[in-house]
Formats: structure tokens, C-alpha cells, sequence
């Protein structure tokens, strides 16, 4: 099976006093179709950057980033954050506050006849497990809720990949092993291709796939987590 | 860039003119107007200055650190004369100390005179006059800045004072005036601009300043090159003010670095509890209260006698809110505009942030100077906008577009402020999932920054349409002919000295005034409470 999402010697960083500064170097992986990938590491270890380079936030100063064998990312090429197929959960959730939870859930659908918005809407709040949470605005559901709602809102467009910033961090203990397993048997149901980002290593293993060991801007080590 | 560029034109049209006229003009000028109003406007902005800087600081300093009868409603009350445009406290205090008003002739029965020879107080109609009235009416802007700045000095360094021997006032004069010294710059350079703008109260004070001047060498001289080199020269004090406001904002950035506890106020008693009551209401009673209280006394009185309301006064309060509403429109969009152009070039980008402060500096420029410099442009632009359409006249100028724009520019600073401070209250989150939800830069525009604007949007329309309602030098110069709105009607019978439906339109002009001040405050005091 060819890989969905491919990394090819990527290296990021930012225009400063005193020319670039690398943030991450040489950074090369493979994720197939249908599989939750996650990196791991420290704060500051350039995770973060790799997910907002391939969401089209960060510029790609050499290498290349490929989804479904299309170039989103190279020195030469940047497709707008818009037309990537990708979808992004937040660290923060990044909810509207103004919108309502379907209409926030709906945000990404404008181009769907409103039938069909509808329908989308009703069954995303289903899966998330939030049937009728639709009317409420963000600032009254709890944290959990919020939470599942950035995550049908993300995958409400089908995006070819989904990433997701540190999805647990804010929320507490009992909650976040509950929501992890949630979260795993939603995008397993759906089918997604996603990439997580996280530096708690009990999170990574319960959630993914394939583990990535980041560190100083370099993949460590790529593979299946030991079952046990 | 374009906006930048709009708020330019006026002065490198204004400097065109000054200098186009050869020097023959100046040496006249120099000789004739320039010293005694160069000189009249000196001494009265040095004795506004002194005036707001005591009244503004002393008031601050009471209501912070001491704790008094009445402390909680003057902190905020303080504020009320930001209501009161200068030329209605003028207005109302000539009406009110007249030899033969209210207060002289209270004064003449308490003390047994019963004609105005015998007794009469000194003229209002002098340079200290018009020191008293302005300095009373612009003290808040001081006060503003220096109650911030003593709310949140850090108690520990008066402590330390105290404790190395210093008295009370030895502290406050050694320590926490000097590090509110930059707070104060900005409050002062703000008051100083505000005078420098004041046509009505110098004209109705008989003070003959620059302002006052620039508008009779236009209007009854029609001489546009003197009225536009008397105008550069002012632009020299305001370049002067607006680098003493840059500097104090600079150095107040270090000042409120820290986050310490704040001064706890020290209860009084006695008589030093009711003198400090005293001395805050006293500017509140002054620049606020009396003229107001007049204005109301004097309108239910013309009311009572039963001549109603003249359809005129009705017709400028028409043309006040008409231009008020366009020049808020306008304004808003260009706030929304700049401010945004600022975000998306990043505010480290120096050409944006270059193009921002350009877009920002018409506060600063007198009313009066940039309708001068609006002039020439204006009347160029009517000129081809005639030929165009074939009908002689003035399109632009007759239709009231020029006024509109001028107040648009002189306000802009408002929406500006207010827009970009509410962008940086939005995570660029909110924008990242906008995209990857599959919107463009302008769509993520409309569907998520504007509705989460809209607080900030109506604040700073609330802001720029009620000083444009109060808006006089500028529209003095530029209205339409047989166009007055509520200020320039107030100005014409005061100027006449005749006083009839004046008070009405003052009142209403205060009302409106008082809705911004009233947003201060409440935003002012949960600010200090949280």
C-alpha cells in the first residue's frame, strides 16, 4: 500500500537577525491510508512545527511534504492552508465563540447544498457522541465537550488527513483517558488518516499507530508502538 | 497605503502653499500676526499646561492614595468634563459670570453692593480667563494617565521611601511623581493639542490665537497663502507636542512592566477627609456641574416661555447627525482597512507600521490647519468633478463630502486603535481553522473577524460619531454655505453675543458627549477592580 501522507527530508525554521534558524532538520516519514501516526517529544522540539508546516502555516525550506501524491509543500510550491484537504484540532480548540456548536460544526461545509449541511451536521454531533449539543455556543459546554466538537468539526469536511496539537492537554486526568480511547474509535470508524502531536509518551502509545521519537528538530526513531 | 497617503495630502498641500507665495508674504506676516499670536497662544498653552498638570495630578494622586466622602463617585466623576466641549464651557460662562448674571449678583447681595460699579469681578474675557476655563475643562486627560499610573505603582518602592527617611509628600515628589513623569508627558501633550484646536472659547475669550487667526485670515481676508503659512507654523507646535506624547508612551512601556501590589488608599478623617473632598469636587463642580446645570436652567426656562423649538435649531440638529453618521462610516471603514493592512503585514514590517502611524496622526492636527490644507485638493477636485459633469459649482464642497472626510481623518485614530486592539484579543487560531475549514483570507474576514469585531466596531463608532458632533474648527471652515449644524449654530450666537436657542444646542451636544464618557468610566473602574 503506498503511503497517504509522506515527509521527504524536510527542513523548517524562520527568517532572523543573522539569516535562518532551523527548527528542524532532515525530518523524513510515511504514513498509509487509514492510520494514526504520532510524534512525541519534549516542548520545543519542533513538533508543533512539523503539523503547522503541513497544515501550510509554516514554510518548507527544503524537502517536500505529499498527501495522496499530491505536493502540498516544497521550496517551490505552497498550496494555501485552504485547499490542502487537511483538517486541524487545536490545542486551544479554537471554537468560534460567536457560532453555535452546529454552526461551528457546519463552518467548513459552505459549498454543500443546506440539506446536505443538515444531515452532515446531525450525523458528525452523533459520532462525537453530542447529539444535541447543536444550539449551545461554546463558552457552555465543558471542556470535554468542547473538545469533541473541534473533532467534528475537523472531520466534518472529510479531510484527507486530520492533524491534532496536543488534543488532551487541557484537559484532567480521568477525563483525557477516556477521551483517548473516544477519540481513537471515532477516527478508526471514520476511517481518518491523522497525525497527533503530544509529549505525554502514555497518550502517544494508547492512541496511535505508528510513534515517531522527536528530538533537537530530528526524528529519533518511526515505528509501531510494542504491544503490551 | 492609500489612506496613509489621504491623511498626508493636507499638509504637503498646506506646506505647498505656505512656501508657493514667495517670501515677500512671510516677512508681512512675521511682521504683523505671527508675534502676537504666536505669543497669546505661547502663554495660554503654557498656562493651560501648568493648569492641567496641578489639577489633573493633585486629583489623581488624592483619589488613589487617599480614601475620602465621596472618593467613590468622583473617581469616576473626575472624567465628566471630557464631556464638555471647550467652546460650550466658554459659552456658558459668559453667560454665567456676566456683571449682571446669576453669580456676580449672589456675590454683590452677600456682600451689600447693589450695583455692578461697585463691585464686579475681573473680566472672563482675558488670557487668564481663558487659562481658568480651558485648564478646568482638559484636566481629565491628565488625570487619566496619571490615575493608571498610580494605581499600578508598586507599593513596595513608596515603602522603601518611607522607609529611608522620606515624609509622605517627600515620597510622592521623589518617587512616585517621577515615575508617573512619562504618564503625565502623554496626558499633557493630549490637553495641549486640545487647546491648540480650540477655535470657540479663545474667539468668545477674546484670546487672538493661532487657530483664531488662521480662520480670519481666511475667512474675512480670504487670503488662503497667509492662513496656510500661519497654519505651518502651528504645525511646528504640534510636531513638538506629538514627539512629547511619543516619548512619555515609549518610557511608559518600562514603567508598567512589572505586576506588584498596587498603593493601598490611606483613609482620612476629620477636616482632612472633608478638604480632600473639597479639592476633588471642586473640578468636577467647575468644569462639569455649573456649566451643565446652566445649559439645562437655561433651556427649560426658554421652553417654559412657549417659543418651542425653532424648525432651524431642528434643521442643525438634522445636519449634525447627517454628517456625524457619514463621517463615522467612513471612518470605520478606513479603521477597518488600516488596521487590518497593519495585522497582515505584521507589525514588525516597517513600511506597515510607518503607513499606520501616518493613517493615525490627524488627532493631532488642529481642525483648523487641516481644513486649510484640505482646501486647495478640494477645490481642484471640485473644479474637474464641474467640468465633468458640465454644471458649474462646487459638487464636492456644496454636498458636504469635504467636511466629511476632514472629521473622517482627524478621528481616524479612534477606529484604528480600537480595531487593531480588538484583532489582538482574537487567537490566530481562530484564523488557522478558518482556513483549513476551507476559507479564503477574505471570507475568514467576514465569517469570523468581523462578527467577533463588532464590540470594538460600535465602541469606536460611538467614539468618532460623537466627536464629530462636537466638531467645530474644521466645520467652521468647511461646511457648506447656509449649512449649520448644532456647534456652528452655538458658535454664531455666541460670536453675536446674542443668546437664544444656543443653550439647546449646547445641551444636546453635552448629552451626546457624555455617552463615550460614560463608557470610560465603567471601563475604567472594572479595569481597577479586576
Amino acid at each position: 500500500m503506498s503511503a497517504a501522507l509522506s515527509l521527504e527530508g524536510l527542513r523548517l525554521g524562520y527568517e532572523g537577525p543573522g539569516g535562518l534558524h532551523t527548527v528542524v532538520e532532515d525530518f523524513s516519514l510515511a504514513l498509509d491510508a487509514g492510520d494514526i501516526g504520532c510524534l512525541l517529544g519534549p516542548s520545543g522540539c519542533g513538533k508543533s512545527t512539523v503539523l503547522r508546516a503541513i497544515a501550510g502555516f509554516e514554510p518548507v525550506r527544503a524537502g517536500r511534504i505529499r498527501l495522496g501524491g499530491v505536493t502540498l509543500s516544497s521550496p517551490e510550491v505552497h498550496l494555501p492552508p485552504e485547499r490542502r484537504r487537511v483538517g486541524m484540532m487545536f490545542q486551544e480548540y479554537a471554537l468560534f465563540p460567536h457560532l453555535d456548536a452546529a454552526r461551528n460544526v457546519a463552518f467548513g461545509l459552505r459549498r454543500l447544498p443546506h440539506a446536505e449541511q443538515h444531515r452532515r451536521v446531525a450525523k458528525m454531533l452523533a459520532l462525537v457522541g453530542l447529539p444535541d449539543a447543536g444550539e449551545r455556543h461554546p463558552h457552555q459546554l465543558s471542556g470535554g465537550q468542547q473538545q469533541r466538537i473541534a473533532l467534528a468539526r475537523a472531520l466534518a469536511p472529510e479531510p484527507a488527513l486530520l492533524l491534532l496539537d496536543e488534543p488532551f492537554s487541557n484537559l484532567d486526568g480521568a477525563t483525557r483517558e477516556r477521551l483517548t480511547a473516544e477519540v481513537r474509535e471515532i477516527l478508526k470508524a471514520a476511517g481518518q488518516t491523522a497525525v497527533l502531536v503530544t509529549h505525554n509518551e502514555a497518550e502517544a502509545r494508547a492512541m496511535a499507530d505508528c510513534v515517531g521519537v522527536m528530538d533537537e528538530g530530528r526524528l529519533r526513531s518511526w515505528d509501531t508502538p510494542s504491544q503490551d | 497605503m492609500t489612506i496613509a497617503l489621504g491623511v498626508l495630502a493636507p499638509v504637503l498641500s498646506l506646506l505647498w502653499l505656505a512656501f508657493g507665495s514667495g517670501l515677500g508674504h512671510w516677512a508681512r506676516l512675521v511682521r504683523d500676526v505671527l508675534p502676537q499670536a504666536a505669543l497669546d497662544t505661547a502663554v495660554l498653552l503654557a498656562g493651560v499646561g501648568l493648569l492641567v498638570l496641578v489639577i489633573g495630578t493633585g486629583c489623581a494622586w488624592l483619589v488613589s492614595t487617599c480614601d475620602f466622602p465621596g472618593r467613590g463617585v468622583l473617581h469616576w466623576a473626575l472624567l465628566l468634563p471630557l464631556a464638555m466641549p471647550t467652546y460650550i464651557v466658554a459659552f456658558a460662562y459668559l453667560d454665567l459670570l456676566h456683571p449682571l448674571g446669576p453669580v456676580q449678583g449672589a456675590l454683590r447681595w452677600l456682600l451689600g453692593f447693589d450695583s455692578p460699579r461697585q463691585f464686579r469681578l475681573p473680566d472672563l474675557r482675558s488670557m487668564p480667563g481663558a487659562i481658568f476655563v480651558l485648564g478646568f475643562v482638559l484636566y481629565p486627560y491628565v488625570y487619566m494617565t496619571a490615575r493608571a499610573m498610580f494605581m499600578t505603582q508598586p507599593a513596595h518602592l513608596m515603602e522603601a521611601a518611607r522607609s529611608l527617611g522620606e515624609s509622605r509628600a517627600g515620597a510622592f515628589f521623589r518617587v512616585a511623581l517621577p515615575l508617573a513623569r512619562p504618564a503625565l508627558a502623554v496626558g499633557l501633550s493630549l490637553a495641549l493639542l486640545e487647546t491648540l484646536n480650540d477655535i470657540g472659547a479663545s474667539e468668545f475669550l477674546g484670546i487672538r490665537t493661532l487657530t483664531v487667526a488662521v480662520y480670519t485670515t481666511w475667512i474675512t481676508r480670504s487670503d488662503l497663502a497667509g492662513a496656510a503659512q500661519i497654519a505651518s507654523a502651528m504645525l511646528l507646535v504640534v510636531i513638538a507636542l506629538v514627539l512629547l506624547e511619543r516619548h512619555g508612551r515609549r518610557r511608559q512601556r518600562f514603567g508598567s512592566a512589572q505586576r506588584m501590589r498596587a498603593i493601598q488608599p490611606r483613609r482620612l478623617h476629620g477636616t482632612a477627609a472633608w478638604l480632600a473632598s473639597a479639592a476633588a469636587a471642586l473640578p468636577v463642580l467647575v468644569g462639569f456641574a455649573a456649566p451643565a446645570l446652566h445649559l439645562v436652567w437655561e433651556t427649560v426656562k426658554r421652553l417654559r416661555q412657549g417659543n418651542g423649538i425653532s424648525g432651524a435649531l431642528i434643521d442643525s440638529l438634522l445636519n449634525t447627525l447627517g454628517v456625524a453618521a457619514g463621517v463615522t462610516v467612513v471612518a470605520v471603514a478606513a479603521g477597518l482597512v488600516v488596521a487590518w493592512a497593519i495585522r497582515a503585514q505584521g507589525s514588525t514590517h516597517d513600511g506597515a507600521r510607518w503607513q499606520g502611524r501616518a493613517a493615525t496622526l490627524g488627532y493631532a492636527v488642529p481642525g483648523t490647519v487641516l481644513a486649510i490644507g484640505l482646501l486647495t485638493p478640494a477645490l481642484a477636485a471640485d473644479a474637474a468633478l464641474a467640468t465633468l459633469i458640465g454644471h458649474p459649482g462646487l459638487p464636492l464642497m456644496g454636498a458636504g463630502v469635504v467636511l466629511v472626510v476632514a472629521c473622517a481623518i482627524r478621528f481616524l485614530a479612534m477606529p484604528v486603535g480600537g480595531i487593531e486592539a480588538g484583532l489582538a484579543r482574537i487567537p490566530p487560531a481562530l484564523e488557522q481553522a478558518a482556513r483549513l475549514l476551507g476559507e479564503s483570507t477574505g471570507g475568514t474576514l467576514r465569517r469570523v473577524h468581523l462578527p467577533l469585531l463588532r464590540p470594538a466596531i460600535a465602541a469606536s463608532a460611538l467614539l468618532v460619531f460623537v466627536d464629530a458632533m462636537k466638531e467645530l474648527p474644521a466645520t467652521l471652515l468647511l461646511r457648506p454655505a447656509n449649512f449649520d449644524t448644532l456647534a456652528t449654530r452655538l458658535y454664531a450666537e455666541a460670536a453675536r453675543g446674542t443668546y437664544e436657542e444656543g443653550a439647546i444646542a449646547a445641551l444636546a451636544i453635552v448629552v451626546a458627549g457624555l455617552l463615550p464618557v460614560v463608557l470610560l468610566a465603567r471601563h475604567g473602574l472594572s479595569e481597577t477592580t479586576a
